[in-house]
C-alpha cells in the first residue's frame, strides 16, 4: 500500500503503541524515534530511497531530536538523568560496561561496513530542457535565442490565411517525419518511441511546449540529439538534426503546428 | 625568567641571524670562480680586468632584457593573473566580503533607527540604550566596508582591466555621484553614532533617517552596476501587442545606447527588494550574534539581562525580515527566468538547481534554529511549563516541512538504486519534489514559526480582555483556516494542470500572510495590558540558546554567499550576458563542490574579521587601563611600556 514496506511499518508502530502504553521515558522515546525513522528510511519502502536523500531525512531527524531534548531546562535534566545514573549508580556498572563496548564495536561495524560496500559507478542525472545557447546558426542564419520568435506566430492575428497555411505545411512535416517517435496525438509514444532512451518527448505535457519559447523547440528541431549541451548527456537524444533534412521554412512551421494542435502558445520574452 | 627578557633576546638572535646570513651570502658571491690569481693581479693592473664568465653571462643577459624591454610596445592587458587562488576566486572572495560588511552596515541603522523610534514614542530609555549598543558596531564595520571596497576595486582594475574600463565606460555618470552619498553616508554615520545624546531626540531621528536614505541610494546605485551585468536592459512593451519586448541598453558590439535601460535594468528592482529584506534578516542576526558573544562573556546578571535582551531583540528582526524573503526570491527568480530562458532553466533545472537543495536545508535550519530559540526563550518566564507540551507538535511540523522543502525532485542516486527506481526519481519521494509540497512546506513553516512566537508571547502572561475566550477562538479559526488551505491547494495541486498549479501559490502565500495580519490585530489589544503570572527574567537563558544565535548568524552568511554565487555564476562565461564574453582562463563554471568551498572560507573570513568587529566594539565597554600599584609605591609597567 502506497509503496510502504507494511510489516515494517506496522512493526514500528507496534512498538511506538507499546511505548506509549507504558509512557515511556523521553529519552526511550528520543531513541525510539531516531532508531524507529532509521529503520523507516532503510526499509520502510517497497522501492528503497536512494541513500542520499535517506542521509538529509536522518540528519533533519537527529537536528529536531536534539532540539526537543534541549528545548527546556526541564526537558534537558529530564532526558540526561538516565545516562548520569548509568554512570555514576553503581548497580549500573555491568551496563555501563557493555556500553563502553558497544559503542566502539558499533562505530567499528560502520567502517567496516562502509569498507566492505560493494562499488558501484556513480549514477547521472539529465536534464531533460538542457539549457540553450545564446545564439544559434541554421542554414547560414544566426538569431538571437532571448529574443527569436517563430516568423510566422505574428500571422496568426495579422493574416489568418497566411498562418493556416503555414501550420498545414507544419502538419504535412510533421506527419512526414516526426510522429512515427512523438506519435500520432504528439504524446510522445510512436511507435519507435520503446525503443528509445531519452524516450521522445511529449508536447501534450503543460510542462513542456508552454514553458518553452519558439526559439527554444526551433534549437532542439534543428540541432536534435547530437551537440547536446553535458546537462542533457550521457544518454544523447536519438533526435535527428533536422537542419540537414528540412528547410528553415519547414521548421518553423512544424514549430508553429505542435504549439497549434496542442492549443499552447510558445512561452514569450518576459513572460513567468 | 622574565617574560620581557625573552621577547628582548629573541629579537636579538633575529637580527644576529639576519646578518649573519647577509654577511655568509656576501662571502659566498665574492668567493665566485675568477681566473687564476696572478692573471687577474696582472690584468687589473694593466687595466684590461677581464669579467668572469658568469659576470659576463649575467651582463649579456641584463643587455638583451633591457633591449628587448625597449623594443616592446605597449600594450593593454586583458587579464591579469593570481598565483594559487587565480583572478575569479581572489574577485569572488572579495567582492562577498564587501558586501557581506556593506549589507550589515545598511542594516543596522534601519533597525537601530526603528528601535530609537520606538523608544522615542513609547519614552523608555531601554530602547534609546539599545539603539545605541547596535549602532556601536557600525563604525568599525564602516571602516571594514570601505578597505574591502577599495580592495574590491582594485582587484578588478588589476586583474580584469579591459572589462573594469568598459563598466567605466558604461556607468562613469553614476560614479560622483555615488562618492557624494558615500560622503553623505559618513557624514551622517558619524554624527549618529557620536552625536548619541549630543542633540534632540528629533534631530538625531532625523540623521538616523537621511542616514538609511542615502545608505539605501549607495545601494541601489551598486545593485545597478551588478545587476547590468546579467540583464543589460530594461523590459517594455514597444511594439504595443501586451507582450513585454527586451529593450537593450547596448549596441551588439556593446556600446551604450541608453544609460537610463542600463542603469533601470530588468533585474534592478527585484534585487534591490531582495536584498534591502535580506539585508535586515542578516544584519539582525549578525547584531544577534554580537549579543550572544558579549552574553556569554558577560560577568553580571545586570550585562547579562541586557545582551539577553539585545540577542532577542535582533533574532526578532531577523526573523520577522526572514519571513518574507521566500517571497522576494521567488519574484528575483521569476524575473531572472522572464529574462533569459537560458538563465531561467540553467538556474532552476541546470547544474545550479543543486544549491537549491543545499539552500533548502539551510533555511530548514534557520527555521529550525528560529524556533528552537523562542522555545529556549520561554524558560527566561515564571510560568512557562504551560506551553511546553505544544512544542513537539511544532517541531513535528517544522522537521516534516524541513523534510519536504529538502527532497529533491531527482535524487542523487547509484547506479542499483536508480535500476531499483526505473529511474532518477522515487515513485513515492518524487511527489514532495514537485512544486505543490515545496511551496505547502515553506507556508507551512511560516505558520508554524509564528505560532511558536505567540506561544513566546503569551508565556508568563494572562490576557484580562473581557471577550478573551471569543477572541482566542478566533485567532485559533483563522490559523486554522489558513492551514487548511495551504494543505488544500498542496494536495489539489496533483489534480490540476501545471499551468493552474503555478497559480495556486498566491492563494497560498495571501492566506499565510492574512493570516499572520488578523492575528497579530488580535493579539494586540488581547493582550495589551496582560497579567503577569510572573517576572520576565532576563539573563536567564542556557548557553546553548546563546550558541542558537551564532549558528542562525551563520547559516544566514553562508545563504547569502551560496545565493550569491548562483545569481553571478548564471552568467557563465559572459561578464556582460550576451555581451562582453569572459575569455580569461577561469571562464569556466567551477563544481559545485569547489564553488561551495570557496563560499565557506569567505564565511569563515568574514566571521574571523567579524570577531575582530565585536572585540572593537567591546572596548568601550572595558575599564581604562592604570597602572598596577608595587609594593614601593612606584607604579610597575605592564609589557615594558611607558604610561
Amino acid at each position: 500500500m502506497w509503496g510502504l514496506n507494511l510489516p515494517i511499518v506496522l512493526a514500528l508502530a507496534a512498538i511506538g503503541g507499546v511505548l506509549a502504553w507504558r509512557r515511556a521515558h523521553t529519552l526511550v522515546w528520543l531513541l525510539y524515534t531516531g532508531g524507529a525513522l532509521w529503520a523507516f528510511f532503510r526499509f520502510g519502502f517497497t522501492v528503497p530511497i536512494p541513500q542520499s536523500v535517506a542521509t538529509i531525512y536522518l540528519g533533519i531527524t537527529g537536528l529536531a531530536l536534539v532540539s526537543y531534548a534541549s528545548s527546556s531546562r526541564e526537558r534537558l535534566a529530564e532526558t540526561v538523568q538516565p545516562i548520569q545514573r548509568l554512570i555514576l549508580e553503581p548497580r549500573y556498572r555491568l551496563a555501563l560496561a557493555g556500553l563502553l563496548v558497544a559503542l566502539p564495536g558499533l562505530a567499528a561495524y560502520n567502517a567496516y561496513a562502509d569498507l566492505t560496500m560493494p562499488l558501484e559507478a556513480p549514477g547521472f542525472g539529465r536534464e531533460i530542457h538542457p539549457p540553450p545557447p545564446t545564439e544559434l546558426t541554421v542554414h547560414d542564419e544566426t538569431i538571437d535565442m532571448a529574443t527569436a520568435e517563430n516568423p510566422y506566430l505574428h500571422y496568426k492575428h495579422d493574416d489568418p490565411e497566411l498562418y493556416g497555411k503555414h501550420v498545414e505545411n507544419g502538419r504535412r512535416v510533421y506527419y512526414e517525419n516526426c510522429f512515427w517517435c512523438h506519435g500520432d496525438g504528439m504524446g510522445g509514444d510512436g511507435m519507435f518511441a520503446h525503443g528509445l532512451n531519452p524516450v521522445p518527448s511529449n508536447f501534450n505535457d503543460v510542462g513542456t511546449l508552454p514553458a518553452l519559447q519558439s526559439s527554444f523547440v526551433h534549437w532542439r528541431i534543428a540541432k536534435g540529439g547530437p551537440g547536446m549541451p553535458a546537462g542533457g548527456t550521457p544518454w544523447d537524444s536519438a533526435m535527428p538534426a533536422w537542419e540537414k533534412f528540412l528547410t528553415t521554412e519547414e521548421m518553423w512551421d512544424v514549430n508553429l503546428f505542435i504549439y497549434d494542435f496542442n492549443g499552447y502558445e510558445p512561452r514569450a520574452l518576459g513572460q513567468h | 625568567m622574565n617574560r620581557n627578557r625573552i621577547l628582548f633576546g629573541i629579537g636579538v638572535l633575529a637580527f644576529v641571524s639576519v646578518i649573519v646570513t647577509v654577511r655568509l651570502g656576501g662571502f659566498l658571491v665574492d668567493n665566485e670562480y675568477r681566473q687564476p690569481d696572478r692573471q687577474v693581479a696582472a690584468q687589473e693592473e694593466q687595466g684590461e680586468a677581464e669579467l668572469t664568465p658568469r659576470q659576463q653571462g649575467i651582463a649579456d643577459e641584463q643587455a638583451a632584457d633591457e633591449a628587448e624591454a625597449q623594443a616592446r610596445p605597449y600594450e593593454e592587458a586583458e587579464y591579469r593573473t593570481v598565483p594559487f587562488v587565480g583572478s575569479r576566486v581572489t574577485v569572488w572572495v572579495l567582492a562577498q566580503l564587501h558586501l557581506l560588511f556593506a549589507a550589515f552596515v545598511l542594516a543596522v541603522p534601519l533597525f537601530a533607527f526603528i528601535i530609537e523610534f520606538v523608544g522615542y514614542v513609547k519614552k523608555e530609555e531601554r530602547y534609546n540604550k539599545l539603539a545605541y549598543e547596535f549602532t556601536k558596531l557600525l563604525s568599525v564595520s564602516f571602516s571594514m566596508t570601505a578597505t574591502f571596497g577599495a580592495f574590491l576595486t582594485f582587484g578588478l582594475i588589476i586583474l580584469y582591466p579591459k572589462f573594469t574600463n568598459y563598466l567605466m565606460h558604461i556607468f562613469s555618470p553614476t560614479f560622483l555621484p555615488y562618492v557624494l552619498l558615500f560622503f553623505l553616508e559618513a557624514l551622517f554615520l558619524y554624527s549618529y553614532y557620536y552625536g548619541w545624546g549630543k542633540f534632540g531626540p528629533k534631530m538625531h531621528l532625523f540623521l538616523g533617517f537621511m542616514l538609511n536614505i542615502v545608505g539605501t541610494a549607495i545601494m541601489f546605485i551598486a545593485n545597478a552596476w551588478l545587476t547590468f551585468m546579467m540583464s543589460p536592459g530594461r523590459r517594455d512593451d514597444v511594439d504595443g501587442d501586451g507582450v513585454p519586448d527586451f529593450v537593450s541598453a547596448v549596441s551588439e558590439s556593446g556600446a551604450l545606447l541608453s544609460l537610463r535601460d542600463a542603469f533601470f535594468n530588468f533585474t534592478w528592482m527585484p534585487i534591490n527588494i531582495h536584498r534591502i529584506i535580506a539585508n535586515v534578516a542578516f544584519g539582525g542576526s549578525i547584531a544577534a550574534a554580537y549579543a550572544a558573544f558579549r552574553y556569554l562573556q558577560a560577568k553580571t546578571d545586570e550585562e547579562k539581562a541586557h545582551f539577553d535582551w539585545m540577542g532577542y531583540v535582533g533574532n526578532f528582526v531577523a526573523i520577522i525580515a526572514f519571513l518574507p524573503l521566500p517571497f522576494a526570491g521567488y519574484y528575483l527568480a521569476a524575473e531572472i527566468y522572464a529574462f533569459s530562458q537560458t538563465l531561467g532553466i540553467q538556474m532552476m533545472g541546470g547544474t545550479f538547481s543543486w544549491l537549491f537543495v543545499i539552500q533548502a536545508a539551510l533555511i530548514g535550519n534557520l527555521f529550525l534554529g528560529a524556533n528552537y530559540y523562542l522555545w529556549l526563550g520561554m524558560g527566561r518566564m515564571e510560568g512557562g511549563v504551560h506551553f511546553q507540551k505544544f512544542i513537539k507538535w511544532l517541531l513535528i511540523a517544522i522537521a516534516l516541512c524541513f523534510a519536504v522543502w529538502a527532497t529533491p525532485r531527482y535524487a542523487i542516486s547509484s547506479v542499483s538504486e536508480i535500476a531499483a527506481m526505473g529511474g532518477s526519481s522515487h515513485p513515492q519521494l518524487s511527489y514532495l519534489g514537485q512544486m505543490s509540497a515545496k511551496n505547502t512546506a515553506v507556508n507551512i513553516l511560516i505558520l508554524s514559526t509564528y505560532m511558536s512566537f505567540l506561544l513566546y508571547r503569551r508565556t508568563g502572561r494572562q490576557s484580562v480582555h473581557p471577550h478573551r475566550d471569543l477572541l482566542t477562538r478566533a485567532q485559533a479559526i483563522v490559523f486554522s483556516s489558513a492551514a487548511a488551505l495551504v494543505i488544500f491547494y498542496g494536495v489539489y495541486g496533483y489534480y490540476v494542470d501545471a499551468a493552474i498549479r503555478i497559480r495556486f501559490a498566491i492563494p497560498q502565500v495571501y492566506s499565510v500572510l492574512a493570516a499572520l495580519v488578523v492575528i497579530t490585530v488580535i493579539d494586540l489589544p488581547l493582550y495589551r495590558n496582560a497579567a503577569q503570572s510572573g517576572e520576565t527574567k532576563w539573563g536567564r537563558m542556557p548557553a546553548v540558546s546563546q550558541y542558537a544565535l551564532i549558528f542562525i548568524a551563520l547559516s544566514f552568511t553562508w545563504l547569502m554567499g551560496l545565493m550569491g554565487y548562483v545569481r553571478s555564476g548564471l552568467r557563465q562565461e559572459w561578464h556582460v550576458y550576451g555581451v562582453i564574453l569572459d575569455t580569461s582562463p577561469d571562464a569556466y563554471t567551477p563544481t559545485l563542490g569547489f564553488a561551495t568551498q570557496v563560499v565557506s572560507v569567505t564565511v569563515l573570513i568574514f566571521f574571523g574579521l567579524l570577531g575582530v568587529v565585536f572585540w572593537l566594539s567591546s572596548l568601550g565597554g572595558k575599564k581604562d587601563w592604570e597602572p598596577k600599584p608595587v609594593a614601593d609605591g612606584r607604579d610597575q609597567l605592564e609589557g615594558g611600556q611607558a604610561a
